[in-house]
């Protein structure tokens, strides 16, 4: 693909993670790394930890056994909250979004950790804060003018229908111009042109922001076409590690998904 | 017809990012400040009009309560309508303001009066906070049970130790003369208009806050905490925000509770149903709602008044004698049967139900 | 270390009580996961409309099996216009909406039958027990041992119905999710209605109990609040938790009263048991007996 960035060296590495949820094993041992500027998909039959794994590199969940490094700095704990201040954005599988909150709102809530006055400044709404909030709000515009959500940058996420609030939370990781993105089955549940909308997003975003992407997603056609390398996993463990092609000619692979065609 | 928005153009995002986008209303906000800062106190003082309205009643009955009850709706909207976190212990802050602010002018010999609402507030603010910590751990319906500990436990303490209340009988106070830059605020007008600039900066302070980061973060934890941690936002300095906040409102509609209005106080008319009542406010009024909290405080105030009225009409018309207690619990009915209704029906409150008939405006003539 | 005893046993007997109050509520937190802040009116008014119907030249019996029709039909209206339309709200709307039931119900109790403090004689005197006064010295009440007696056979009666009935374990299903419940068939609204008539029961004999000891009076709808620290202690959703929080929260009370209280100027409590339960919330936030809540994301 012309136009792609240069695929760097890893930016993050999953090292030997181990996660159970009392007597529930989610993952076992799992190890892989993911390079900078790359597209990466982990993929695997239902139930076989992937939703875990995104949760412990953004310290959602707390792995009993190995650690994560990004970008250097290795951890087995990591806090949200110091994930996002890292560069870490994600979406999630049943939409996170803020319910009672604007489109709009919701977005800049993205945009909270580069904003620097304090409420007394905000409740004032003079000078400083008033050009931060409009220094920011015009960033977020983009974001939108990016998603093509502009018709809805009012209403309330409640009242979007499923496939407009998938791209509102994806601009809300966008609004804080990560440096990893963690995308949750972003394509569940759409039609063939939302995928293919998506999927145009999600390669933008990666050319044009820069961003490396993780990507969970169940559509083979979506992983195929778009990853750069592919993590398969089953009952919690790595099974195949390596290119589309590689990936989809592993026996292993094949067995575990017993034939599946999408 | 009237509420069009045909032709109001927004070229850049400050003007998008207004208070009052629409010109209608900012036409008619400015209008109710010019009726409510100048056009009252003009008829109070027209000598017609005093003979027909008992303005002093007016404004030490109806208006000055109800601004000061806003003002604590909203402390209590910011912390439990925007933030998500119950408190029931509203009136114990209220209490701390009022406490603070009456030792503050006993104490420090030449402090401006307002220095002293504002430090009341931040006492308040401290003790919030304090109060709050709890809310780190704990959350919903346990939380609550946490603000009505702060809730029993500032009664008592204001009772029980008597430097509080300068070692008066059971805690009472009297509050101190209001003198503000040299002038005597000894009536109701001037009680009202100082009350009403107090209120008026606060609840545009509050709107301001409501609309930015702070606001967005307090929204973002109430609606999803485990989301907002994720975006980055730092949940427990956002929760205890809300609370110091919060606080800081209720302390100074505490100090003004027992400057502007009441005159004497003492901590056993801080108590629980007190705090009910504020919480009453913003059910009906609207949670997540800066003009929820005044519609809810003007309920609330008015209905008791409307109902004692009409028990009087009643009496008189109809030559009858009401039992006793009819109207206070008339009043608690009816306010049992509201919240029930809201909850239920509209749990936005009349916020929303005026946001929807300014919709409906926007299109009248017209059906749809 | 006899008044040591003494106390602790007075405070053991009045965590009984409490424990009675506890019951109601998790009798209805167990069923429909609602936190019912009108409890406390709940026994006022049951205890106010026995005495009312007393006043009315009504025997005993009469008058409490009209107020327990009163109850019942209390509990068919709150099924109706309360929880019907609140079906799945979150815990706090629900809890919201009782508290505006507590103040409706309140109204109307001193509406009906007037706002004065009425006394309720249930044949037991409130006299200490002559042979333990006589062996040991100690000043038991007959009272509080029979209400002791009495509140323990009802929670052991409703011990067995949740845990080993049909209609117990339903009750169980309703309360963990009600979609589910639903979905399987069991109908909320049968069910609600007699949660809500068990719990106006346990309302009216609290009711009786509490009156004959201090009187009927308004003051009794304040019992909600002295029944919120017994249940952080012993868990919401947990009758033998009810027990244990009662009993810890009254002995402690009483003890705090007597061996802290004189240092920090009396009547702390007020706040104790809530400063108690708070220290708890932060350790174990679902009680001692509690179901402990994981939440997934």
């Amino acid at each position: 693909m012309t136009g792609r960035r240069e695929i760097g060296a890893p930016i993050l590495e999953v090292e030997d993670v181990s996660l159970a949820f009392g007597g529930v094993v989610a993952l076992q041992g799992v190890s892989f790394d993911v390079r900078q500027h790359e597209i990466r998909a982990i993929i695997g039959p239902n139930g076989a930890g992937k939703s875990s794994m995104l949760n412990v590199i953004n310290g959602v969940y707390h792995p009993q056994g190995g650690s994560v490094a990004f970008k250097g700095r290795r951890r087995r704990k990591v806090d949200p909250y110091e994930a996002a201040k890292a560069g870490i954005a994600r979406t999630f599988q049943n939409i996170a979004l803020f319910r009672g909150m604007s489109v709009l709102d919701n977005l800049m809530t993205g945009r909270c950790l580069k904003m620097r006055r304090n409420v007394l400044e905000q409740a004032l709404y003079l000078g400083p804060a008033r050009s931060e909030e409009l220094e920011h709000r015009r960033k977020v515009e983009a974001v939108i003018d990016f998603l093509e959500i502009q018709h809805v940058r009012r209403t309330p996420v409640g009242r979007l229908p499923y496939g407009l609030q998938k791209r509102v939370e994806l601009g809300r990781a966008l609004a804080a111009e990560p440096e990893l993105l963690l995308l949750d089955e972003p394509m569940a549940g759409m039609n063939i042109e939302e995928k293919q909308d998506m999927s145009r997003f999600i390669l933008d975003v990666n050319d044009q922001m820069g961003a490396t992407i993780v990507l969970i997603e169940h559509d083979m056609g979506v992983v195929m076409d778009l990853s750069d390398r592919v993590v398969v996993l089953d009952y919690g463990r790595k099974i195949a590690d390596g290119t589309p092609e590689e990936v989809r000619r592993n026996p292993r692979v094949i067995d575990a998904y017993l034939g599946v065609a999408h | 017809m009237l509420y069009r928005e045909t032709g109001q153009f927004k070229t850049d995002y400050a003007a998008d990012q207004q208070l009052f986008p629409i010109r209608q209303d900012r036409v008619a906000i400015v209008a109710l400040l010019v009726f409510a800062f100048a056009g009252v106190p003009l008829a109070a003082a027209t000598p017609g009009l005093a003979v027909a309205i008992d303005f002093n009643y007016w404004f030490s009955g109806v208006l000055i309560p109800f601004l000061i009850f806003s003002l604590a709706a909203l402390g209590l909207n910011i912390l439990t309508g925007y933030a998500g976190l119950l408190s029931l212990g509203t009136a114990a802050f209220m209490a701390v303001g009022a406490f603070a602010a009456y030792n503050f002018e006993l104490r420090v010999p030449g402090m401006p009066m307002l220095m002293s609402f504002i430090l009341a507030g931040g006492v308040a603010a401290v003790v919030g906070i304090v109060f709050g910590l709890p809310s780190l751990r704990i959350r919903g319906f346990y939380l609550a049970v946490a603000t009505l500990a702060a809730q029993f436990f500032v009664v008592w303490a204001l009772t029980k130790f008597g430097w509080f209340s300068n070692y008066s009988t059971s805690g009472v106070i009297t509050a101190q003369k209001i003198a503000v830059f040299g002038w005597a605020i000894d009536t109701p007008v001037k009680r009202y208009l100082l009350v009403l600039a107090i209120v008026c900066v606060l609840a545009l302070a509050a709107k301001n806050m409501v609309r930015g980061a702070a606001g967005r973060a307090w929204m973002a934890v109430r609606d999803m905490d485990v989301a907002a941690q994720v975006v980055g936002i730092p949940i427990m300095r956002t929760k205890l925000l809300a609370f110091a906040i919060s606080s800081f409102y209720c302390g100074v509609a505490g100090a003004l509770y027992a400057f502007a209005y009441l005159g004497t106080v003492e901590p056993a008319g801080f108590e629980l149903d007190l705090s009910f009542r504020i919480l009453f406010m913003i059910i009906i009024g609207g949670v997540g709602s800066i003009l929820g909290s005044f519609l809810g405080a003007a309920f609330i105030v008015l209905l008791p008044i409307f109902l004692d009225l009409s028990a009087n009409a009643i009496e008189r018309s109809f030559g009858l004698t009401l039992p006793s207690g009819l109207v206070s619990n008339l009043t608690l009915i009816i306010f049992g049967a509201l919240i029930v209704f809201f909850l239920s029906v509209e749990p936005l409150g009349l916020a929303r139900l005026w946001q929807i008939a300014k919709e409906k405006l926007r299109l009248w003539p017209f059906p749809h | 270390m006899q008044f040591f005893f003494e106390v602790l046993i007075g405070g053991l007997l009045a965590g009984v009580m409490y424990s009675l109050v506890a019951l109601g509520f998790v009798l209805i937190y167990k069923a429909s996961g609602v936190f019912n802040f009108a409890q406390g009116a709940m026994v006022f008014f049951a205890a106010l409309t026995t005495v009312g119907f007393i006043s009315m030249g009504a025997p005993f019996w009469l008058a409490v099996a009209l107020a327990l029709a009163v109850m019942v039909a209390l509990a068919f209206a709150t099924e109706r216009v309360v929880l019907r339309p609140l079906v799945n709200q979150p815990q706090i709307t629900l809890f919201m909406a009782t508290i505006g039931l507590s103040f409706f119900v309140e109204g109307i109790a001193q509406l009906a039958w007037g706002a004065n403090v009425r006394a309720l004689d249930l044949g037991i005197a409130d006299e200490p027990i002559e042979w333990l006064m006589d062996r040991t010295g100690m000043n038991v009440s007959k009272f509080d041992l029979a209400a002791s007696g009495i509140a323990a056979a009802l929670v052991s009666v409703l011990g067995v119905f949740f845990n080993k009935t049909r209609t117990g374990r339903a009750l169980r299903a309703v309360a963990d999710d009600h979609q589910a419940a639903l979905a399987v068939g069991i109908s909320l609204q049968r069910i609600w209605v007699i949660v809500w008539i068990t719990a106006g029961f346990v309302a009216l004999v609290t009711g009786l109990l509490w009156g004959a000891r201090n009187g009927v009076q308004f003051a009794l709808t304040f019992l909600a609040l002295k029944a919120l620290p017994v249940l952080i202690l012993g868990g919401l959703d947990s009758v033998v938790g009810a027990i244990v929080g009662g009993l810890i929260v009254g002995a402690s009370e009483k003890l705090a009263e007597v061996y802290i209280g004189p240092h920090v100027g009396g009547g702390i409590e007020s706040w104790f048991p809530y400063a108690l339960a708070l220290l708890f919330l932060l350790a174990r936030p679902e009680g001692l007996f509690g179901e402990r809540r994981i939440d997934r994301v």
